[in-house]
């Protein structure tokens, strides 16, 4: 028997706490398209992405129309293209501009997986895509691309992070007349998930399946307007039920939506990711949330804590409404694309230090930030690999993705539009890490990794 | 298979009717329905089966919406409720 309360209660969370399935997104297999000609590679490469995921765009929609909920962007990740360059060799700039084909013939937003994963150190195909990455992104417009550089099993690529210091500033540089728009599109990994739907960071591990779908679900919106209806006096474990119970009701609907779209797609739901991943409409916020527990501007003292309790009571719901949790799952803090963490930022309450701190406790890393465009690429680095050591310490994913605003004046801020959002310029430390970064080598896996 | 139809907005004269006009046009059959006038606010919400309708659901709301200009309606499958309120 359905309820009347609860079906006013998912209209409401749909159209007005912005409620929605971020994405659905196709992780494929290139393995068996790896050819020692490249332009036959290519070949291989669009003509099985186009033949699993043609229908992807038309499924989500079906499903978005019977359900009445929006399905916001429909993806496709793929293996690291850097394995494919290995056996091709040639100017790994052409798998980009052929996913960038077939992502506009099939419709999708964004396709990842010009990636490498390096965290040991560089096998064949590796240095080269990361070198191709600035001019890769600089000519297409669907790519996203990553690079894992450490994990907690095998310590942090010194090497890596100091090239992609250097990478990060030159994609910014070469997308320098488009808001430095490349730099939004790559992020640098530790401890990076194979089975994560979200970009930029979805790539397709080697041990998954040939085909799979795995769904990432919203909702910062929802949780927030059910704090806001908790009373002012309700304890901080109160709280955390609450959370748990709007994330478990989230969750369910994610659930739904995977195993039907697998379903028609014909092939195998792979996971769910739990994450409350904001967008930059008003309300649909994991800042707003922070505040909603009681601090006055995200960022300030007190802002940890909030988000570890936030992160924990998302996971504790949503692992018991689904059958498959993976991918990054967690809170997700990216500056640009979060209203209250862009007002927090303008504010001057919310910094990078901060924001450091913040990603100890939740998913992912410093996300989204502007940083100014004459930032050293040996700061970038730096950057890098503070996070880096956060997430190999804890055993959890860590990401950077800042923007160097290449060209723009202290003061101003970088527009990306859409899910991107914006963001302003915020000041990182000026005194140099680059005897350390110039050092290379790699920090040795931490003892916690020997857990055998 | 049923789907759930709400309808919501200003009250008016012969929502009801043009509601349940516009359903039995589709050949969907009611099976529950509950409404109320709240501060001349009108809620409706109508259980239905979908097994012998002649349209799909998003096309339902289309033509829903069309009899009842103004008003906001939603045509949803059940088990979306189902899943997010029952384990």
């Amino acid at each position: 028997m359905l309820n009347l309360n609860d079906i006013m209660e998912t209209i409401t969370m749909i159209q007005e706490e912005d409620l929605d399935i971020r994405t659905i997104t196709m992780g494929i297999s290139l393995l068996d398209c790896a050819d020692t000609d490249i332009d036959k590679s290519c070949e291989k490469v669009y003509n099985k992405i186009y033949s699993r995921a043609k229908d992807l765009v038309a499924v989500g929609e079906t499903i978005s129309k019977k359900y009445g909920i929006p399905i916001v962007n429909k993806r496709v990740a793929v293996t690291p293209i850097s394995m494919l360059v290995a056996v091709s060799g040639g100017d790994p700039v052409k798998y980009a501009v052929t996913l960038d084909r077939v992502a506009n013939d099939i419709g999708v937003n964004f396709i990842g997986g010009f990636s490498a994963l390096v965290h040991k150190g560089f096998s064949a195909g590796d240095a080269e895509l990361i070198g191709a990455i600035p001019r890769a992104l600089a000519v297409t417009e669907h790519v996203c691309s990553s690079v894992n550089v450490g994990s907690t099993k095998a310590g942090i690529n010194m090497d890596a992070v100091a090239l992609m210091g250097r990478i990060v500033r030159e994609t910014a540089k070469l997308t320098q007349d488009r808001q430095c728009i490349g730099a939004a599109k790559l992020v640098v990994f530790c401890n990076a998930p194979e089975d994560n739907p979200f970009m930029a960071g979805a790539f397709h591990g080697v041990g998954e399946p040939d085909c799979v779908l795995n769904v990432g679900v919203s909702g910062p919106g929802v949780v927030r307007a059910a704090l806001a209806k908790a009373s002012k006096d309700a304890t901080m474990d109160e709280i955390a039920e609450l959370i748990k119970k709007t994330a478990f009701k989230i969750t369910r609907m994610g659930q739904l939506v995977g195993t039907e779209a697998a379903q028609m797609l014909n092939v195998p739901f792979g996971i769910i990711d739990l994450s409350l991943a904001p967008t930059p409409a008003i309300g649909d916020s994991v800042a707003y949330i922070l505040e909603e527990i009681g601090l006055e501007k995200c960022g300030t003292h007190g802002t940890t804590a909030a988000l570890a309790m936030l992160n924990d009571a998302v996971k504790k719901g949503g692992v018991m409404a689904s059958s498959s949790v993976g991918g990054l799952s967690g809170a997700f803090i990216p500056v640009s694309e979060d209203a209250g963490m862009i007002a927090a930022a303008r504010a001057g309450a919310l910094s990078i230090e901060k924001l450091e701190a913040m990603t100890a406790v939740c998913s992912v890393g410093l996300d989204m930030i502007v940083i100014p465009g004459d930032t050293p690429a040996t700061t970038i680095s730096a950057i890098i690999a503070d996070e880096a050591a956060i997430g190999m310490v804890n055993s959890k994913t860590t990401a950077v993705r800042v923007i160097p605003a290449i060209g723009v004046e202290e003061g101003k801020e970088l527009e990306f539009g859409g899910l991107l959002g914006a963001g302003p310029v915020m000041k990182v430390r000026k005194e140099s890490s680059a005897t350390m970064i110039s050092r290379g080598g790699r920090i040795p896996a931490p003892i916690q990794s020997l857990k055998n | 298979m049923k789907a759930v139809v709400t309808v919501i907005g200003n009250d008016m004269v012969g929502i009801l009717a043009k509601v349940s006009c516009a359903l039995a046009d589709k050949n969907a059959n009611v099976i529950e329905m509950t409404q109320s006038v709240l501060d001349g606010y009108f809620a409706m919400i109508v259980v239905i089966n979908i097994e012998e309708m002649t349209c799909t659901i998003d096309e339902l709301q289309t033509y829903i919406k069309s009899v009842v200009e103004g008003l906001e309606v939603h045509v949803m499958h059940e088990n979306i409720f189902n899943s997010m309120h029952r384990i």
